[in-house]
């Protein structure tokens, strides 16, 4: 199949995100080369700006950054988590992207969150309910796109727990009753549960043991060879980006500083900042 | 035409005040142009506390005319203090006459039951209403059950009915079974018992549901449809009295109140009251139907 | 048909977190490839032979120059190809056999071979029986096959680096020293191995120092000395 240039999934243009009034000068004043995410005119705060980037099918991008970089406000805008101060996104699978998801109505950002998209928090609480059952959770995301069996809904929670190991018999109880590695487990079946065309991983890894990080990041990369979905790796950690991803963003204060090839941004970063991050690589 | 003098000194016809009685309808009207959704109303003040009827008592001082026939239940009961109660303050309120027979009311107050007889176009039924919130039970905040029901995003409500149906192998839900009204909103119906609820649909008359404490009005037009919640392959059921009659009158096709005897024994009786006198005197009654109920006759053919 | 050709391209390193060093790695590299040649590589240690690799599968950006890499669908400049066609490209055609295995945790000896397989064999049992037969030509110990290689010695990772480079029969194979650390026996079966690679068409960049793999296996060579060709010698095999 060969590569076509307008095949995209995913394409971000312009996206910002400034808390507080922002003035004339603010962008102007902050970034990596002021070493500042803060207007000093204005006091406001530029989380990110002027993010471009594109995602192709099957394709696994990661961001990649210390903390104030902006990496989560990225995906959490994506997601509607947030709600953006500038910029647009288009979905190829939503009105063949011809209409930036970002603009859309709640009832529609619901339509997009759950059937187009999957998100895997860090913090399991965020992506579960832990007032549900492990089974429940998954139901929910395949009830509201639509599907009103029981036995259906069952059928389906048994194959995604069987698919990322989480003990089947275990569908019935509450996350609550899970180990961390478990949870996030559970939350990854959830996410894929209708089979959505692009997942994101906000630093999903970070905080578990190593050896249950190791467990978790296999599923991830056995998913990505099974399924082909396109994902977005959030991640201080550039082990985990180079383990799972193909491209590689570089944010500092807000700002892409560098971007491209995983494989190239270890071995030949351009940028001063991502030079200084590999070096610092243990 | 109030006879105590006493009181036609001091209260409005109906206790309310006219400026209040006209919001209060307002507000009907606005529950009745959006079946099933809630709206919030003033709610005054009145002389029994918060939790004993106020809601339906607003609603019920709000529309009554002088020519209205009131009826009250309670449970299905004319007889119960609070039915009685109330049934004197509306009566002293109004000096309407009062009655205890379905077919002869005009306006009918209720707690917790719908009549066994179908009420016609020219009747009202109002509902005592504890709690108007349907999603209470799956999502504490006010301002996030205010989104799900505009937005039509039930995927909470839906979970905790397929959690229940796994957790115990059926729906748990024995009163207050959530349905959804026109389509479009998921309401409480009050804590209706199973046997009432598929009577709301597609029905002759206008439901009415006040919830005083709450402060929430909603209501039901006929011929509006209001199906309980259900999934594809786990249907709602009414409760099943086949292997139960009433102690009085053997008749079965009706919703039985249990009765415990000191020896723990057990009867059964059919639970509104001027219904179970009609059938005790053998007189004519013009009873609800509908498909659950024809489904038990069926049933009861088979058995014999 | 020219698979490769490299005009003018030269790498050189800025490192801005050493005071602004800069490394010349190559300088004005030229020279061509047809397509199911094998050429070998030569050099000392630090004349350019990796960076020259790298340019060409992208993990370096060539800093002038072009690298023409004829693809399926046409000639690509893979110096300033889109990032997403390099993706493509390194999944269906190109595949970069670097001279380490990078180990990845808890993935065991016969799916890191036939990681790559998944794309065109779906059946994931037929992946790994093909993965096994590979590992077992390659002497690789049965017992270990199913280990993982984080704890094997340098030679017994090697094979594991090599057989998933060459299982999934790329069109053009970029191989950084295939036999180093192995015995002549397995040495031999290596060699066999891309040899086959090149009867169906596959063209091969090798670097080696090893005289016995390089005289069996390349059509040609092309030393390299401080970043620059010194010779292109032509053998005759």
């Amino acid at each position: 199949m060969t590569w076509r240039e307008d095949n995209w999934l995913l394409r971000v243009r312009n996206l910002t995100k400034i808390y507080g009034d922002p003035g004339e000068n603010t962008l102007a004043l902050t970034g990596p080369a002021f070493n500042s995410n803060q207007c000093p005119e204005t006091d406001s705060i530029v989380a990110c700006a002027d993010i471009n980037f594109d995602l192709y099918p099957g394709e696994v991008l990661g961001i990649v950054g210390e903390s104030g970089s902006g990496k989560s406000t990225v995906v959490k805008m994506l997601y509607f988590d947030l709600e953006k101060t500038g910029g647009a996104a288009w979905l190829k699978p939503y009105h063949d992207g011809s209409i930036n998801i970002l603009n859309e109505s709640n009832q529609r950002k619901r339509y997009i969150r759950n059937n187009l998209m999957g998100m895997v928090y860090q913090n399991p609480r965020d992506g579960l309910n832990f007032g549900f059952s492990s089974g429940g959770n998954i139901a929910e995301k395949l009830i509201m796109a639509g599907n009103m069996h029981v036995g259906n809904i069952r059928g389906r929670a048994y194959e995604l727990l069987e698919k990322t190991e989480v003990p089947v018999q275990r569908m019935d109880d509450r996350p609550s009753t899970f180990s961390g590695g478990m949870q996030q487990r559970v939350q990854i079946s959830k996410a894929i549960a209708n089979n959505p065309p692009l997942l994101f991983l906000d630093e999903v890894t970070t905080g578990l043991d190593v050896s249950v990080q190791a467990k978790v990041l296999d599923l991830i990369r056995e998913l990505q060879n099974i399924l082909g979905i396109a994902m977005i790796v959030v991640s201080h950690d550039l082990s985990v980006i180079r383990m799972l991803t193909d491209r590689t963003i570089v944010m500092k204060n807000g700002r892409i500083v560098e971007n491209g090839l995983t494989d190239q941004i270890l071995q030949d970063p351009q940028h001063e900042y991502s030079q200084l991050l590999v070096s610092s690589l243990l | 035409m109030v006879e105590n003098k006493k009181y036609s000194n001091k209260y409005n016809f109906a206790f309310i005040d006219e400026s209040t009685k006209k919001e209060i309808r307002r507000k009907l009207l606005k529950a009745v142009a959006i079946p099933g959704h809630q709206v919030p109303y003033s709610s005054p003040e009145m002389p029994i506390s918060r939790g004993w009827g106020t809601g339906g008592l607003h609603i019920t001082l709000s529309i009554i005319g002088k020519a209205d026939i009131f009826k009250i239940i309670d449970q299905g009961s004319d007889a119960s203090v609070n039915a009685c109660n109330l049934r004197e303050f509306v009566n002293a309120m109004t000096g309407c006459e009062t009655t205890f027979d379905t077919a002869q009311a005009t306006l009918v107050q209720t707690r917790h039951r719908i009549t066994e007889e179908e009420l016609n176009e020219k009747q009202i039924i109002v509902f005592q209403v504890p709690l108007p919130e349907p999603l209470r039970m799956v999502e504490r905040y006010e301002y996030k059950t205010l989104q799900m029901h505009a937005e039509a995003d039930y995927s909470k409500m839906w979970v905790s009915l397929y959690e229940s149906y796994v957790r115990y192998g059926a729906i748990m839900q024995g009163a207050g079974y959530p349905v959804m009204v026109n389509g479009r909103y998921i309401m409480s119906p009050s804590p209706i018992p199973r046997w009432d609820t598929p009577n709301l649909h597609q029905a002759k008359t206008l439901y009415l549901f006040g919830a005083g404490r709450e402060k929430r009005l909603y209501a039901v037009p006929p011929y509006t449809d209001v199906e309980p919640l259900e999934f594809e392959d786990v249907n709602f059921e009414i409760e099943d009295f086949a292997d139960s009659a009433c102690y009085k009158t053997g008749f079965k096709k009706a919703f039985l109140d249990e009765l415990y005897a000191d020896d723990a024994s057990r009867k059964y009786v059919i639970s509104d009251s001027n219904f179970l006198d009609k059938v005790a005197e053998k007189q004519e009654t013009h009873q609800y139907t509908n498909k659950y109920i024809d489904q038990l006759e069926e049933y009861d053919l088979e058995r014999g | 048909m020219n698979i490769l050709e490299v005009n003018d391209l030269s790498k050189l390193f800025n490192l801005h977190i050493l005071n602004e060093k800069r490394i010349e790695a190559l300088k004005q590299i030229n020279f061509t490839m047809k397509e199911g040649e094998i050429i070998g590589l030569t050099g000392k240690s630090g004349s350019g032979k990796s960076s020259l690799m790298k340019c060409i599968y992208r993990t370096y950006l060539a800093t002038s120059g072009e690298i023409i890499y004829l693809s399926r669908s046409g000639p690509v400049d893979m110096v300033q190809a889109d990032d997403h066609q390099v993706i493509d490209l390194r999944k269906s055609e190109i595949t970069y056999c670097s001279q380490f295995l990078s180990v990845i945790p808890r993935v065991s000896a016969v799916d890191v071979v036939c990681e790559n397989l998944f794309r065109i064999e779906k059946d994931k049992n037929k992946a790994r029986e093909k993965a096994r037969t590979m590992l077992e030509m390659l002497g690789l110990p049965v017992e270990l096959w199913d280990a993982f290689p984080v704890t094997f010695s340098g030679g017994e990772q090697q094979r594991i680096n090599v057989a998933r480079a060459i299982i999934a029969k790329p069109r053009f194979l970029l191989i950084d020293e295939p036999t180093a650390s192995l015995d002549v026996k397995t040495k031999d079966v290596v060699i066999d191995l891309i040899l086959e690679l090149k009867k169906n068409g596959t063209s091969v960049l090798c670097i080696s120092h090893d005289e016995y793999t390089l005289d069996r296996l390349v059509d040609r060579r092309l030393h390299l000395q401080m970043g620059e060709i010194n010779a292109i010698a032509v053998e005759s095999n």
